[in-house]
């Protein structure tokens, strides 16, 4: 890194420690821990499109999974909802896979012709009724077994820092199916293609409630870290919240953001690390000059298409660890939560004005462009409270100017994207 | 009769919203795929153009209503639509002077174009949200129904009722009506030629003389206008609400990509196509299957394929399926 580069990374923990002293130590912890999973999300974009050039425009969905992965493994098991259920649903979800699977056997050894449309389109919806005779029946049963508490199959009630991996290998099979479609086509087809099956993910996680719980949430997820009340008791806690002076809440509030930024920083490093030795190996090389040129790459014998359904998977499985990480720090689970602004649009910020294909870019840009997210509100409400100061306090355009300043957010993270594309477009710390 | 009252049914639920939706979608996938045609890139900003557009037209709309102005039965909405056009055009121009004129004079990759329609994205929506707010709008004025349920039943004497909403027919009418102009105006006048050949080989018609400024500007005219429409349509027959129109991004992607990125006839043809299919597959038959099936064949569920919910599936099956089997669209457009 270059002198100017670390002066970046400076700034950056500066910003965070001026919000510490004027606001609170808390929201700069907060601040420091959402950055460092925005800053592994970003890292996982940009293994897709710093490495491979590929544009995907879903990262939403790989999120939306890797929470999910919480749900299923830390949820703690509703054995009622399995007796009553759960045989029925697995075996529908087989029948399902069964039926696609079939088909696509059916495609490729039957010879062309009526036939063979006639027998696919029979297979499909013959499949269709017996996975739903199977499916709608264990579903009402399961959901409706103590809906207001739980009404769902639960999870494995295993600990959750489980989930992590396992959120990463979600988002690798969901990649392998996608990328199996869309990679191979245009580039702006990639887009268009993730762009939809994230909604179709968050679709789905909205409404299967015997799996999500759906629109009603999940809340109270087990922690890898310690609880505020339990420290609030503990005596050895509380003499260390004599000796720093804060109050007890306070302290505990901080001490457990303090073992989530620990455990953030152990992922970071190892994906971290990961990235950039890859990234400096023949491998990181090669796939390089098959985003720099295809037909190059092709030409000297690569395997263009399956290098990039790789990268394709290994970027996305990092984005569902960062969700599941997302889903733990938050403690609950809330689909409705998933919007493409914030799960997709803005990660792409952060990639590009962190500098793309540059490691040390992305998690650059994970930290400013989360910390200037979070900010915009205060920034904005700043702002227009000056820019208007001057106007008659009782002026409704002043009031609604004050009440929009919240969206200044989108804003300025168009504005950042915008302006770097035009002036800087290899970002603030560019590929070596 | 029986049958009368279950093809009154299939056509008061699926055919006239399809319709009327599926103009909506191939008015904002024309738009797309006009875009696509002389730029040659997916406009992530569109559905934000729409909104930003319908959200010029609800002001104009707000200040004729304020006037006294009114068309009953008709909406205003309608008249707001010319001005809104014109202000929505004079934006797209501007943001293609300070942004994408940039990026096509450096020949940048298809992609970069990509990326900065996504900044454009986000800032159309910050400014909608800021200046209109992010909630729900309502606009529509004059009479909501051209032919009501119950005034239907009363008139035909059958079970089934068929409303017709005005913003339906309206929506409809509009639709067709700039598609025939927008057809005409490709095919028969020189500017329309002129894009045209700018699209096939850009660099045949700057030899033949076209001036590439000329297209630009009177494509991006005629993306503000189709948008413009699209938008007010929508609203005036939904609701207005801003991430309503980010979401519809995807259906109207869908539409131009199956129909044929580029080629204006196959975005027509996938608006129509995505919207049947959307609501035809996440209808419930139960109704239809009581006119049709006898007493004791009646089934217990609700003939659902899909919960409405998944209307976004249905658009990425569609759009799964074509990418597959026939990546140019049904309408081969450009390979790319």
């Amino acid at each position: 890194m270059s002198k100017r580069e670390s002066l970046y990374f400076v700034a950056c923990i500066g910003l965070i420690f001026i919000v510490g002293l004027m606001q609170s130590w808390n929201v700069a912890l907060a601040l420091v821990n959402f950055g460092l999973v925005s800053a592994i999300l970003a890292l996982g974009v940009n293994i897709q499109w710093g490495y491979g050039g590929l544009f995907n425009a879903g990262i939403m969905g790989f999120v939306a999974v890797g929470g999910l992965a919480v749900v299923v493994t830390s949820a703690p098991p509703v054995i009622t909802a399995w007796e009553a259920g759960a045989a029925r649903i697995f075996l529908a979800l087989a029948v399902a896979i069964t039926t696609i699977a079939g088909a696509v056997l059916l495609w490729r050894y039957l010879n062309k012709g009526w036939l063979r449309t006639v027998a696919i389109v029979f297979w499909l919806l013959s499949g269709t009724f017996l996975f739903r005779w199977l499916f709608d029946p264990a579903v009402g049963a399961i959901e409706t077994i103590d809906a207001a508490r739980t009404g769902f199959l639960g999870g494995l009630g295993m600990p959750v820092l489980f989930a992590w991996p396992l959120g990463g290998l979600l988002a690798a099979v969901l990649a392998l199916a996608i990328g199996k479609v869309a990679l191979g086509l245009r580039s702006d087809y990639l887009a268009i293609a993730t762009l939809a099956i994230a909604e179709v993910i968050v679709a789905v996680l909205k409404n299967e409630e015997w799996l999500t719980r759906g629109v009603k949430n999940i809340s109270g997820l087990p922690r890898p870290v310690p609880y505020e009340i339990n420290l609030q008791q503990a005596e050895w806690f509380q003499k260390i919240a004599l000796i720093t002076g804060l109050d007890l809440a306070e302290a505990s509030s901080i001490a457990v953001k303090l073992c989530y930024t620990a455990l953030l920083l152990v992922v970071l490093f190892v994906v971290f690390v990961l990235c950039e030795r890859s990234l400096n190996a023949p491998w990181g090389r090669m796939m390089r000059s098959i985003r720099d040129n295809e037909r190059a790459a092709a030409a000297m014998g690569k395997d263009v298409n399956g290098r990039q359904l790789q990268i394709f998977i290994l970027g996305s499985a990092v984005c569902g660890i960062a969700g599941a990480i997302l889903t733990t720090l938050d403690g609950q689970f809330t689909p409705a939560s998933y919007q493409p602004l914030r799960f997709t649009f803005l990660i792409w910020v952060m990639v590009i004005v962190g500098g793309s294909g540059n490691n040390w870019g992305a998690v650059l840009g994970g930290l400013l462009i989360w910390f200037f997210w979070i900010q915009a509100e205060p920034m904005g409400y700043m702002a227009i409270e000056f820019l208007t100061s001057q106007m008659d306090f009782e002026s409704p355009l002043r009031a609604h100017l004050v009440e929009s300043a919240a969206h200044t957010r989108f804003l300025m993270m168009g504005l950042f994207l915008l302006l770097v594309m035009r002036f800087r477009p290899t970002g603030l710390i560019p590929e070596r | 009769m029986e049958l009368l009252n279950a093809a009154i049914v299939l056509a008061n639920f699926i055919v006239v919203p399809a319709l009327s939706y599926g103009s909506q979608l191939a008015l904002g996938a024309l738009g797309v795929t006009l875009i696509y045609s002389v730029f040659r890139f997916a406009d992530f900003a569109h559905g934000d153009t729409m909104s930003i557009a319908t959200m010029m037209a609800i002001f104009v709309t707000w200040w004729l209503q304020a006037q006294g102005v009114g068309i009953a039965p008709l909406p205003i909405g309608l008249l707001a639509i010319p001005v809104a056009a014109v202000g929505t055009g004079i934006l797209l121009l501007v943001i293609d002077r300070l942004v994408y004129r940039h990026y096509r004079r450096a020949r940048a990759p298809l992609i970069t174009f990509v990326i900065v329609s996504v900044g454009v994205m986000l800032m159309l929506n910050g400014l909608t949200r800021f200046i209109i707010g992010p909630g729900e709008q309502r606009f529509a004025d004059g009479a909501r129904f051209i032919i009501s349920a119950s005034e239907f039943k009363q008139l035909t004497g059958l079970r089934e009722g068929l409303a017709i909403k005005t913003t339906q027919v309206i929506t409809f009418a509009t639709a067709w009506a700039f598609m025939a102009f927008l057809f005409w105006f490709l095919k028969f006048t020189r500017t329309g030629t002129a894009i045209r050949a700018f699209s096939d080989n850009e660099e045949l018609a700057l030899l033949s003389g076209i001036s590439p400024k000329r297209v630009v500007t009177i494509c991006w005219l005629l993306v503000a206008l189709s948008a413009t429409i699209a938008g007010t349509l929508y609203g005036l027959d939904k609701v207005y609400k801003p991430f309503n129109y980010f979401q519809l991004l995807l259906p109207i992607f869908a539409a131009a990509v199956v129909g044929g990125m580029g080629s204006p006839t196959g975005a027509v043809l996938g608006g129509y196509l995505i919207a049947f299919s959307e609501i035809a597959i996440t209808y419930a038959y139960k109704r239809v299957a009581g006119y049709l099936l006898p007493e004791s064949w009646q089934p217990e569920g609700l003939l659902q394929l899909l919960f409405t919910d998944y209307k976004f599936a249905v658009s990425f099956g569609i759009l799964v399926v074509v990418l597959i089997f026939r990546p140019t669209g049904l309408i081969r457009g450009h390979p790319g």
